[in-house]
C-alpha cells in the first residue's frame, strides 16, 4: 500500500470541457516525492489544461486534486497559498516585462513570501546561479535570449521552494540550439530529487531523467509506465505510432 | 500701434489668464487620472453591475460634447441647490471627461499586457490584487505615456471651453481686451501663439519624461 | 444646422486632408515641411480660439462671412489637419510592395496611387476617421460660440422659455449621443460592407 506521505501529487478523474468539445475525459494519476512524470500527446489534447489545474488557474469541471495531502480543488482552499508550493514554467516563460531578472526572481519572495529585501537578494542571486545565470542579473527580459528568459523564468519558480514543479512545454517556443541550457537546469533539477510533473516532446529528456511517461490522447490516458516499457515494448498500438512519429522529429538522441 | 506693440502690451494680463489655464488642466487631468484608473480597473476586474457602469460612464462622457457637459454642471445644478463656480465647475466637467478617455488609454494599455503575465503572477501565489498592483500596473502606466500626452494636451486646448461658462481662463481674458481695445484678430492671434508655445513645451517635457522610464530593450509605440 | 455643419465640415476636411496626407508621404522636402507645419498649427491650437480666429480674422482681412461659414472654414481646415495624420498612417501601414508592384506594370506614381494605394488605405482609416467624426459633432457644439444657429444655442433659446436647464441640456446631450453612435455604427457598417475578404483582420474586439 502506497504510504500516503510520500504522494505529493494525486489526481483523480478530470473532467474539463471547452464549450461542447469536452479536452479531458477522466484523467487520473499519481506523482510521488521525488518523482518525475512527462505527460506526452498530440496537441490540443488538454495537456496544458491539465497541468493548468493542477494549481487551479483553470477550474476542472469535475475531479479532485490533491497537493500533499490539501485538496486544491476545494473552493474553500487558500489558493494563494498552495500556489507558493507549486512552481511553473511556461512555453511563452511570461517573464514579467518591466523587471530585470534579479527583480522577477526576488518579487515573489517580498511580495508573497513576505521576505526582507536583503534575504530576498541573497535568495535569488542564488537562484539565478543555479540556473547559470548570476550574471544576468541586471538584465531585462527583452534583453535576454529564449533560453536564458526560460531559465529566469525557472529561477522564478524555483525560488519560492515549490514541493512541485509543473513544466508546459518550456522549451516548444525556443529555437534549437538554445533547447539544451533548459533541458540540462531541468536535467540537474529532476536529479536532485524535485518533484515535476513536465509536458514536453523531448524524449531524450524523457529517456534519461523520467519515472513514468503519461500518453495522454483524445482526452485519456491511453497508456503509462516506464520510458523503457513505454520505448521498447508498448502496450497499444497508439503509443508506438506515437512515439515512433515524435522520435523522427525530436531526435532520439541522448542529450549532454 | 503696430501688432507687436500691441502684443507686448497686452502680454501680462493675458499671462494671467494663462495661469488660471494652466490650474484648470493640472487640475482636471489629476481627477481624470484617479478616476481613470478606477474606471478601467472597475471595467476590465470588476463584477457585472460594475463593469456595466463604467462601460456606460465611459460612452456617455465620451459621446456627448465638452461644452454640454460643463453647461449641465454649471446652469443645470443651481435649480437643485448646487451653486459651483465656474472654476469649480470647470474643473469637474474637464475632470469627469478626461476621466472617460483615460480610463480607455488605461484599458487598452492593460490589455495589451500578456495575460500569461498574470498567469505567471497568480502561479507564484499573488492574489489578483497584488498582481494589478505590481505587475499589471507599473507596465500599463509606461506603456498609456503617449496616449496620456495627447490627453494632457487635449486638455490643456480643451480648458478654452470653460470660457463659455465663465472661467476667468485665457480665452476670457483675450475676449476681454479685445472688448477694450476692439482689435479681435489682433488678440486672439496672440491668444493662439501661447496656447501653440504652451502646448510645445508640454510634449517636449513629457517626451522626457518617456525617455525616462523607459524599460530597457522594450519598444512603446509613438503616438503620432 | 447642426448636421449641417457637420457634413460641410467633414467634406472640407476630407478633400483638403486627403492631399495632405498624400503630401507627407510622397512629396519632396519642402512640401513636407509645409504641410508639416500647417497639420502642427492647426493641431496645437483650441478649436474654439481657431474658430475666434476666423471669425474676426475675416473682418479683419476685409471679408464679411457669416458665422456659419466662418464655423466650416475653422473647424474644417482644423479636421483637415487630424484627418492628414490618419490618412497618413494608413498609407503609411501598406507595405511598400504594393507601389513596387504598381510601378513595375508601368503605372505612373498618380495612378498607383489613385487605383492601388487609395482603395486600401481609406478602407483602414475607417475606424480612426470614425472616431474623427466623433470628434467633429461634438466640436460642432463649439460653434455656437461665433454665434452659429447650432443645437447648443437652440436649446437655450427654449431653456430662457421654460427655465428647466438640467432636462433639456440632458436632453441635448442625449441628441448628441445619437449621432455620435449613429454616426459610427454606420461606418462600422460601412467597413463592414468594403471588406475585402481575408485581408488584415484588425481585431476590432478589444
Amino acid at each position: 500500500m502506497p504510504d500516503k506521505k510520500t504522494i505529493t501529487l494525486k489526481v483523480a478523474n478530470i473532467h474539463k470541457a471547452y464549450g461542447i468539445e469536452e479536452v479531458l475525459k477522466g484523467i487520473s494519476f499519481e506523482v510521488k516525492k521525488g518523482e518525475t512524470k512527462v505527460i506526452i500527446g498530440p496537441s490540443g489534447t488538454g495537456k496544458s489544461t491539465l497541468l493548468r489545474c493542477v494549481n487551479r488557474l483553470t477550474i476542472p469541471d469535475a475531479g479532485r486534486i490533491w497537493l500533499d495531502g490539501v485538496e486544491v480543488t476545494h473552493p474553500r482552499t487558500d489558493i494563494n497559498k498552495v500556489r507558493q508550493s507549486i512552481g511553473m514554467v511556461f512555453q511563452d516563460f511570461n517573464l514579467f516585462s518591466h523587471l530585470s531578472a534579479l527583480d522577477n526572481v526576488r518579487i515573489g519572495l517580498i511580495k508573497v513570501g513576505k521576505m526582507e529585501k536583503r534575504k530576498a537578494t541573497e535568495e535569488a542571486m542564488r537562484q539565478l546561479a543555479r540556473v547559470g545565470l548570476k550574471d544576468k542579473a541586471a538584465s531585462y527580459p527583452a534583453e535576454l535570449s529564449g533560453g536564458q528568459q526560460q531559465r529566469v523564468s525557472i529561477a522564478r519558480a524555483l525560488a519560492m521552494k515549490p514541493r512541485l514543479m509543473l513544466f508546459d512545454e518550456p522549451t516548444s517556443a525556443l529555437d534549437p540550439e538554445l533547447i539544451g541550457e533548459v533541458l540540462e537546469v531541468m536535467r540537474d533539477l529532476a536529479e536532485s530529487g524535485m518533484t515535476m510533473v513536465v509536458v514536453s516532446h523531448e524524449m531524450g529528456f524523457a529517456r534519461s531523467v523520467c519515472n513514468e511517461i503519461i500518453f495522454i490522447e483524445n482526452g485519456v490516458i491511453v497508456e503509462q509506465g516506464p520510458p523503457e516499457v513505454l520505448f521498447e515494448n508498448p502496450e497499444h498500438q497508439r503509443t508506438k505510432e506515437f512515439l515512433c512519429k515524435i522520435s523522427e522529429l525530436y531526435g532520439k538522441s541522448e542529450r549532454k | 500701434m503696430n501688432f507687436f506693440e500691441l502684443a507686448y502690451e497686452i502680454l501680462p494680463a493675458l499671462l494671467k489668464g494663462t495661469v488660471v489655464t494652466l490650474e484648470l488642466t493640472a487640475c482636471s487631468i489629476s481627477l481624470g487620472f484617479v478616476l481613470g484608473i478606477c474606471l478601467a480597473l472597475g471595467r476590465l476586474y470588476g463584477n457585472r453591475p460594475v463593469s456595466a457602469f463604467c462601460a456606460g460612464y465611459i460612452q456617455f462622457f465620451r459621446g456627448t460634447p465638452l461644452l454640454v457637459q460643463l453647461l449641465i454642471l454649471y446652469y443645470g445644478l443651481p435649480p437643485y441647490g448646487i451653486r459651483l463656480s465656474s472654476f469649480v465647475a470647470g474643473i469637474l466637467g474637464l475632470g469627469l471627461n478626461s476621466a472617460a478617455y483615460q480610463a480607455e488609454y488605461f484599458r487598452g494599455a492593460i490589455q495589451s499586457i500578456s495575460r500569461g503575465q498574470m498567469m505567471a503572477a497568480r502561479a507564484i501565489g499573488m492574489s489578483k490584487f497584488k498582481t494589478i498592483l505590481n505587475i499589471i500596473l507599473p507596465q500599463a502606466l509606461r506603456i498609456v505615456i503617449p496616449s496620456w500626452s495627447n490627453e494632457l494636451i487635449y486638455t490643456l486646448k480643451y480648458s478654452s471651453v470653460a470660457y463659455m461658462i465663465g472661467a476667468p481662463e485665457l480665452m476670457a481674458q483675450g475676449k476681454f481686451i479685445a472688448a477694450e481695445n476692439f482689435r479681435y484678430f489682433e488678440v486672439f492671434l496672440v491668444v493662439a501663439f501661447i496656447y501653440l508655445v504652451a502646448v510645445l513645451v508640454v510634449s517636449r517635457a513629457l517626451n522626457m519624461v518617456e525617455r525616462r522610464v523607459r524599460i530597457p530593450g522594450l519598444q512603446m509605440a509613438e503616438s503620432i | 444646422m447642426t448636421l449641417e455643419l457637420t457634413l460641410s465640415l467633414l467634406v472640407l476636411g476630407l478633400l483638403v486632408g486627403i492631399p495632405l496626407a498624400l503630401g507627407q508621404v510622397y512629396a519632396r522636402r519642402g512640401l513636407v515641411l509645409l504641410t508639416s507645419i500647417y497639420e502642427r498649427f492647426f493641431r496645437s491650437i483650441p478649436a474654439l480660439v481657431l474658430l475666434f480666429l476666423f471669425f474676426f480674422g475675416s473682418s479683419f482681412l476685409g471679408l464679411s462671412l457669416s458665422p456659419f461659414l466662418s464655423a466650416v472654414l475653422a473647424l474644417g481646415f482644423r479636421s483637415s489637419a487630424y484627418q492628414s495624420q490618419i490618412f497618413r498612417g494608413a498609407i503609411q501601414s501598406i507595405s511598400q510592395g504594393q507601389m513596387t508592384a504598381a510601378r513595375s506594370i508601368g503605372m505612373s506614381k498618380f495612378q498607383a496611387i489613385w487605383h492601388v494605394i487609395l482603395p486600401q488605405a481609406l478602407r483602414r482609416s475607417i475606424p480612426s476617421w470614425s472616431n474623427e467624426y466623433s470628434s467633429v459633432v461634438k466640436d460642432t457644439s463649439l460653434a455656437y460660440a461665433v454665434g452659429v444657429i447650432e443645437l447648443v444655442r437652440e436649446g437655450r433659446y427654449i431653456i430662457v422659455r421654460t427655465f428647466e436647464p438640467m432636462i433639456i441640456y440632458i436632453t441635448i446631450a442625449v441628441i448628441y449621443f445619437v449621432l455620435t453612435y449613429a454616426g459610427n455604427r454606420s461606418l462600422g457598417y460601412l467597413e463592414g460592407r468594403l471588406e475585402i475578404p481575408g485581408f488584415e483582420a484588425k481585431g476590432r474586439k478589444e
